[in-house]
């Protein structure tokens, strides 16, 4: 997406006035400070090296020097202030600011009130706005869960977890050395070196049953490398199985929550195919939407829902009060056996599914859209 | 294209910050390169009126003053300087530090841009931030829908807005016409709150299920939020709250782990199975999460989450396209 000239312009009249306070600052630095890459960098200094005072002489121009990848930038007194900031820019650190506000154990609360303060004062008018916008990062996780993990985070100490496995129905225990807690799409993580499977994982904080700061030292091995994020969770395999589901409209949020693909509306609601590296969340998603979802394929899979649903059903039935029988007791279809906890599947990326058990997005509320 | 645009942006900017006297049109099309490069004077004003609406949109204070001695009936022009610059404002290491942070908040959002050139403009003077503290910590929101950019800036100028937009319950799409108050993120989704003008009532939209393209139908300012207006509170009372009962359940031991967790009480049966009480706010939404766990939790009370549940079992077992869904 190419940017519109008045962007570059609120850019470069920013740039002027931080390259002049940071001379000599490595091209790298400068251009991750404005979130640009250093080849748009370079095109921005070389911009800026032929503008300048009415006369555009020599002596009128800016001076920009990049040589030897330091940043140098002279003669540009007229633009050396940084203009005002605009309702967007201060939107953007004042919501900030107050999301942060909410984030559990966020070391020191004071400096974010202070700066909070002189940011609303500095900005005056163009303050206004960011009260019509509000951002809350997750208010489900436990706060002691949250602050353990920066601490440890801080201070390189391991911690042990006892982590829940939604989809395995299981608890396990791990050490991790943290690297790095985050939020994503509104919950939040922990990503660690996980020693038990001696690779990187990301933990969903909202599971973790317990959590405990070892006194050991927990720097992650120089080999862990963070996953990229930005997309999002979800990070479909060719490897995986593709499910095909038929969704009526009632269930059309799935659309929303999960990656699909090969989407085709029909008369009575979409058809669309979901890839997933087990099958077990994907059960326990088409049990959860109660037939408002049916398993087109695999076959497996239709047979194994339909199986879970008529054993839970059982339970039910009037001749069969729900009971504790040990006579009733169902059999679990086989990935669910105890036996197989012990053995980690080939890759836990679906640990960081969003939960299919999650409240279901924007439900009967009367005032909804 | 651009590139020559923003250059001659960036020589008016200077030229008019630098004149303590407002300069003509003429003396302006002179000081300019890429306007006295212009061939026709029609060309130029037109071009001129242009940039001056874009500067102002920026933010930029383009003073137009009628009062010049040398030149009577010309209209001078000239940016203010006072009222160009950020306030001298000094933060302290640890405030630059969470600042960077909050900077970082939007990160994959589309307030990237203005996020990270506000905070250079506050750290352009002042030391550098001690972050030490927050290494590795990194809150993100992301504004992944289409329409956020749309609905913020109607928000922000308080223009009313139509758009197409996916009913969650029914899937039915309509054409709505909104006053739009606030944006929200909630529970990691994008919400618009704002007064629906053919419904007649304040409504909560969720942004992912916009259809269309958002337009503007009205003028900027044209009405007034309601002073009261709390988003945050409107979109979560919305979306779920209903009074909390307890429901009970069985459960099988060594199961439904994410179940326990919010159990306040369990009960060892003796027979392999756990009573479990949990607090109970939506029936519907307990009994999703309860049917995912198949035969290995059983409801006992209420009879609305019972039903809920068989309802659910049998929609699963009905034959496909018998409608006979959960809802």
């Amino acid at each position: 997406m190419s940017e519109s000239a008045t962007e570059r312009l609120s850019r470069l009249l920013a740039m002027v006035p931080w390259l002049l306070a940071h001379q000599g600052v490595p091209l790298a630095e400068a251009a991750t400070a404005f979130g640009v890459d250093q080849r748009q960098l370079v095109k921005d200094l070389e911009l800026l090296f032929v503008c300048g005072l009415p006369g555009h002489m020599p002596d009128d121009l800016i001076e920009a020097d990049w040589e030897g990848g330091f940043v140098y930038v002279g003669n540009a007194d007229a633009i050396a202030r940084p203009l005002r900031l605009g309702v967007d820019e201060a939107l953007a650190l004042i919501v900030g600011l107050r999301a942060l506000a909410d984030v559990p154990g966020l070391g020191d609360r004071e400096a974010l009130d202070r700066a909070l303060a002189k940011l609303e004062s500095a900005a005056g008018a163009a303050a206004a706005p960011a009260e019509s916008v509000r951002v809350d990062l997750d208010a489900g996780t436990d706060p002691a869960v949250v602050q353990a993990c920066e601490d440890a985070l801080r201070r390189r100490r391991r911690l042990h977890l006892r982590y829940l496995v939604p989809r395995r129905d299981e608890t396990t225990e791990r050490d991790v050395d943290p690297m790095r807690v985050l939020t994503v799409e509104g919950h939040w993580y922990l990503e660690a070196w996980c020693h038990r499977v001696e690779d990187v994982r990301t933990f969903r904080l909202d599971r973790v049953v317990d959590v405990r700061v070892l006194d050991v030292d927990g720097t992650a091995p120089p080999t862990a490398r963070s996953r990229d994020l930005n997309a999002g969770l979800f990070e479909p395999s060719p490897h995986d199985h593709l499910v095909t589901l038929h969704l009526s409209p009632a269930a059309r949020w799935v659309v929303d929550y999960y990656p699909v693909e090969a989407v085709v509306e029909q008369p009575d609601g979409l058809r669309v195919g979901i890839r997933t590296a087990d099958l077990a969340w994907l059960r326990q998603l088409v049990l959860r939407l109660g037939g408002d979802a049916t398993v087109l394929d695999p076959p497996e899979l239709a047979d194994d829902v339909r199986r879970t649903a008529e054993r839970a059903l059982a339970a039910y039935e009037p001749s069969e009060p729900p009971s504790s029988q040990p006579s009733e007791r169902p059999s679990e279809p086989p990935s669910d056996q105890p036996s197989k906890r012990t053995s980690e599947p080939p890759s836990e990326r679906t640990d960081q599914r969003p939960d299919p058990a999650e409240p279901s997005p924007v439900g009967g509320g009367t005032a909804e859209g | 294209m651009s590139t020559a645009k923003t250059e001659r942006l960036l020589n008016l900017v200077i030229c008019l910050l630098s004149t303590r006297r407002p300069l003509t049109k003429a003396q302006i099309r002179q000081a300019v390169p890429q306007y006295a490069e212009n061939a026709s004077t029609e060309a130029f004003e037109r071009m001129f009126e242009r940039d001056k609406d874009e500067l102002r949109d920026l933010g930029i204070p383009l003073l137009t003053s009628f009062e010049n001695p040398l030149f009577e009936d010309e209209v001078g022009y000239r940016v203010d300087r006072d009222a160009y610059a950020l306030p001298e404002v000094s933060f302290e290491p640890d405030e630059l530090a969470v600042l960077g942070l909050a900077s970082r908040v939007w990160q994959q959002a589309s307030l990237a841009g203005p996020a990270s050139r506000a905070l250079a403009k506050l750290t352009a003077l002042g030391a550098p931030p001690d972050d030490g503290s927050l290494i590795g910590l990194e809150p993100r929101i992301r504004t992944a829908e289409p329409a956020f950019d749309a609905l913020w800036a109607a928000v922000r100028d308080r223009v009313p807005v139509r758009f197409t937009y996916r009913t969650a319950a029914t899937g039915a799409v309509a054409t709505r016409t909104v006053e739009p108050w606030a944006v929200t993120s909630w529970h990691g989704r994008w919400y618009l709150t704002g007064y629906d003008r053919d419904r007649r009532a304040p409504r909560v939209f969720r942004l992912s299920r916009v259809e269309s393209a958002v337009r503007t139908v009205g003028r900027p300012g044209e009405y007034e939020v309601p002073a009261d207006h709390d988003p945050r509170l409107f979109v979560g009372s919305t979306v779920q709250e209903r009074p909390r009962t307890t429901a009970r359940l069985r459960v099988r031991e060594g199961t439904a782990h994410m179940v326990r967790r919010r159990a306040t009480d369990v009960r060892d049966l003796g027979d392999g199975w756990h009573e479990l009480s949990v607090d109970l706010d939506d029936p519907e939404v307990l009994a999703e999460e309860l049917v995912s766990h198949g035969a290995n939790v059983v409801v006992v009370e209420p009879s609305d989450l019972r039903d809920a549940v068989v309802r659910r079992l049998r929609g699963v077992l009905a034959p496909a396209g018998t409608g006979e869904g959960a809802r």
